[in-house]
């Protein structure tokens, strides 16, 4: 299987800030009842989205001015609590393929990584800088550079971190594992055959 | 030449590692697959569109949970998306030659009771599951991984997947617990102390002298909650208490094989001088009785304590924070917890939903009533829990107290069956996630507490101690 290499990443931003953003934000569990990940993108953020307008305010998800951005920011601990890659997929299909976030929930992070979603680190300053950017001017153009290892907009740049696995997974297009780990089935056989306790289970 | 000492999660992870992957994580075997209906169906469309089979279907086992109505179970749900989901589980199974343990079975339940029930969940097993509570399993010395859709298709195609090593953090709790504290209270206690991200990258092994005298229910409920302080994996060593749990289950070994199977789980425990990545010790007696008052569940106080106030912050990070949380939970800023009128009281969920959880409250509930205005509702996490309890006249404890006693589910937890919040409804509630909008209405508030302290607030109509409210003396 062929894989796009991911390497650098342009498009406009919009920032959701805040820490510990959990995935029942980001994708609420009614969402969740579905048997495809077909039609995510519309459930994105959706509470807080509804609580906005409903307090007079705009999302920035509803606002026109970030219509089409393709790179989300966000603060510490982005993507807690469940394992649903709903929450990925959801950011996904509303068109994002990048997220700047200053760390990330570690299921998150994988399941993001896993579908070519690419998740770099900035500093919380780095960060502040980058959100004054794109609300001075919604139509900044970003660009995430994971080869270059920076952040690069409005003629400044910021450096970007990631972990070692992931950016390597996503630049040389092994970002979906699927494809090497068939490739090791004769090896998966003799791991399993040497762990007696994982016979097949009697009835 | 003696081998230095070594601990469970090394063993066990060398023991699965296939092989290294080209970006350097290592292909692990998952010796124990569990699926159910929520993420699993996209899994089985991702295969098939790859023209892929179920590489070791004998290792999978599902079972239905989060969509399943609680006030009856019968067929065709009344929610047609829901009804969707389990007959494409139900056929998934089917056409994959997978274990499923449905609603007509009598084992049907939340996966994370099911697993341990059936002694599918065994020592120095890895075991993942499309759920990050998964961590429950860990109860039993196994590295138990919660995963996500593309990983359940990784596990289902391969049985295996794709995983960085993480690092290992030992937690003791030594000591005793006070009267009228729980392992809700200890785990609650530790995500508030290490914060909900201060597990990133780690595994959490528990022990010392309290996890030494928890029962197994006592363990799982620790160990589900490992992800709530950010931790991928928890685990206890096993020992004689998890042999005994184990002992003539349905997927249990027998005869020599058993004998075999203790001897295996009792080298895999982490041996004394192992090193760890890092340790941090807690006294049992410092545990109170902790209740949330916020949107995560780091944001707990003891019970006796008043809820923060964001001008005593220290960080700037928790100054906001705590403004963001007060402000959805419409709470008042250095006011007690207790005290606080409730309007749902909810004992369910895979952290407190056992035998065990329900036994304990039906101690103190005889001759209360729930008090009026509170909805009260009890539901035993598996359809085995529901028979234990009514063959010991635990449901008619509860209904008598004024409950309402359900049928086995995730029903209040969160939103995807009949049972939820309304507006902004507040929620006493012995589950593990107290996040905007998780229990099914966008402005419902959680707070999360011990079982014990869930009845105390049923029966009072507000947060209470329940040491007071019950007289708890142990
Ligand atoms: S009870 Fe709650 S946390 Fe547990 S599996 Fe069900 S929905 Fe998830």
């Amino acid at each position: 299987m062929a894989l796009a290499k991911i390497t650098t990443i342009t498009g406009r931003g919009l920032a959701v800030p805040g820490n510990d953003i959990d995935t029942d934000r980001i994708i609420p569990a009614r969402f969740l009842k579905a048997v495809t990940f077909d039609g995510m993108g519309e459930g994105l953020f959706f509470d807080a989205r509804k609580a906005a307008t409903a307090a007079g305010q705009v999302h920035p998800l509803d606002d026109p001015r970030f219509r089409g951005a393709g790179i989300l920011l966000s603060g510490a601990n982005f993507g807690c609590g469940s394992s649903r890659e709903h929450a990925p997929q959801a950011i996904q299909k509303a068109g994002f393929r990048a997220i700047v976030a200053e760390s990330y929930a570690e299921i998150f992070f994988g399941n993001a990584t896993t579908i070519g979603l690419a998740c770099v680190c900035a500093t919380r300053a780095d960060l502040a800088r980058l959100a004054a950017a794109i609300a001075a001017n919604p139509a900044l153009e970003i660009t995430v550079d994971l080869v270059g290892r920076e952040i690069r907009f409005d003629g400044r740049k910021i450096p970007l971190t990631m972990r070692d696995s992931a950016r390597d997974a996503l630049v040389h297009g092994r970002w979906d594992p699927i494809g090497e780990l068939l490739e090791g089935a004769a090896a998966v056989a003799a791991t399993a055959s040497r762990l007696p306790y994982l016979a097949a289970p009697q009835k | 030449m003696r081998t230095s000492p070594r601990n469970l999660f090394g063993k066990v992870w060398a023991a699965h590692a296939v092989r290294e992957l080209a970006n350097g994580q290592t292909q692990l075997l998952i010796g124990t697959h569990l699926i159910h209906e929520v993420t699993s169906p996209q899994a089985f469309a991702m295969l098939r569109d790859l023209g892929l089979k179920v590489a070791m279907p004998h290792r999978t086992f599902a079972t239905v949970d989060h969509i399943v109505p609680t006030d009856r179970q019968t067929e065709p749900f009344s929610d047609p998306l829901a009804d969707a989901m389990i007959k494409a589980l139900r056929k998934n199974c089917t056409d994959h030659g997978i274990t499923y343990f449905d609603l007509a079975s009598g084992r049907q339940g939340i996966v994370h009771m099911v697993g341990p029930e059936q002694g599918i969940t065994q020592p120095g097993t890895t075991i993942a599951c499309g759920d990050s509570h998964t961590s429950t399993h860990g109860a039993f010395g196994a590295i138990a991984l919660g995963i996500g859709t593309s990983q359940v298709r990784d596990v289902l195609a391969t049985q295996t997947m794709a995983l960085g090593r993480l690092k290992l953090r030992r937690i003791n709790v030594e000591g005793r617990l006070g009267p009228g504290v729980y392992a809700k209270d200890v785990i609650l206690h530790i995500i508030r102390t290490l914060g909900v991200n201060g597990g990133t990258g780690f595994a959490y092994e528990y022990g010392g002298a309290v996890f030494d005298r928890f029962s197994m229910e006592e363990r799982m409920t620790v160990c589900n909650m490992s992800i709530e302080g950010g931790a991928r994996v928890g685990y206890v060593n096993p020992d004689e208490t998890t042999f005994a749990y184990l002992k003539g289950r349905p997927y249990s070994p027998v005869g020599a094989a058993w004998d075999e199977a203790v001897a295996r789980w009792r080298a895999v425990a982490s041996e004394p001088g192992c090193q760890y990545d890092d340790v941090v010790t807690i006294s049992g007696a410092d545990i109170p009785p902790t209740v949330t008052w916020g949107i995560n569940p780091g944001q707990g106080i003891a019970i006796t304590e008043t809820i923060p106030d964001p001008a005593k912050a220290t960080a700037v990070d928790e100054k906001a924070s705590i403004e963001e949380a007060l402000a959805y939970m419409k709470l008042r800023a250095g006011a007690p917890i207790k005290g606080i009128k409730i309007d749902v009281a909810f004992l369910g969920s895979c952290t407190n939903a056992r035998l065990s959880d329900f036994k304990e409250v039906a101690k103190y509930l005889p001759g209360r009533r729930v008090a009026q205005g509170v909805k009260a509702i009890a539901v035993p996490g598996s359809q085995i829990v529901s028979r234990q309890c009514a063959e010991l006249g635990i449901d008619r404890v509860f209904r008598d107290a004024g409950f309402d006693w359900r049928e086995a589910g995730c029903s209040m937890c969160l939103a995807m069956n009949p049972d939820k919040l309304v507006g902004d409804q507040l929620c006493a509630s012995s589950s593990n996630r107290n996040f905007k909008g998780r229990q099914g209405s966008p402005t419902g508030r959680t707070l999360l507490m011990s079982p014990l302290m869930v009845a105390a607030a049923a029966v009072t109509g507000a947060v209470a101690d329940a040491r007071e409210v019950f007289g708890v003396i142990h």
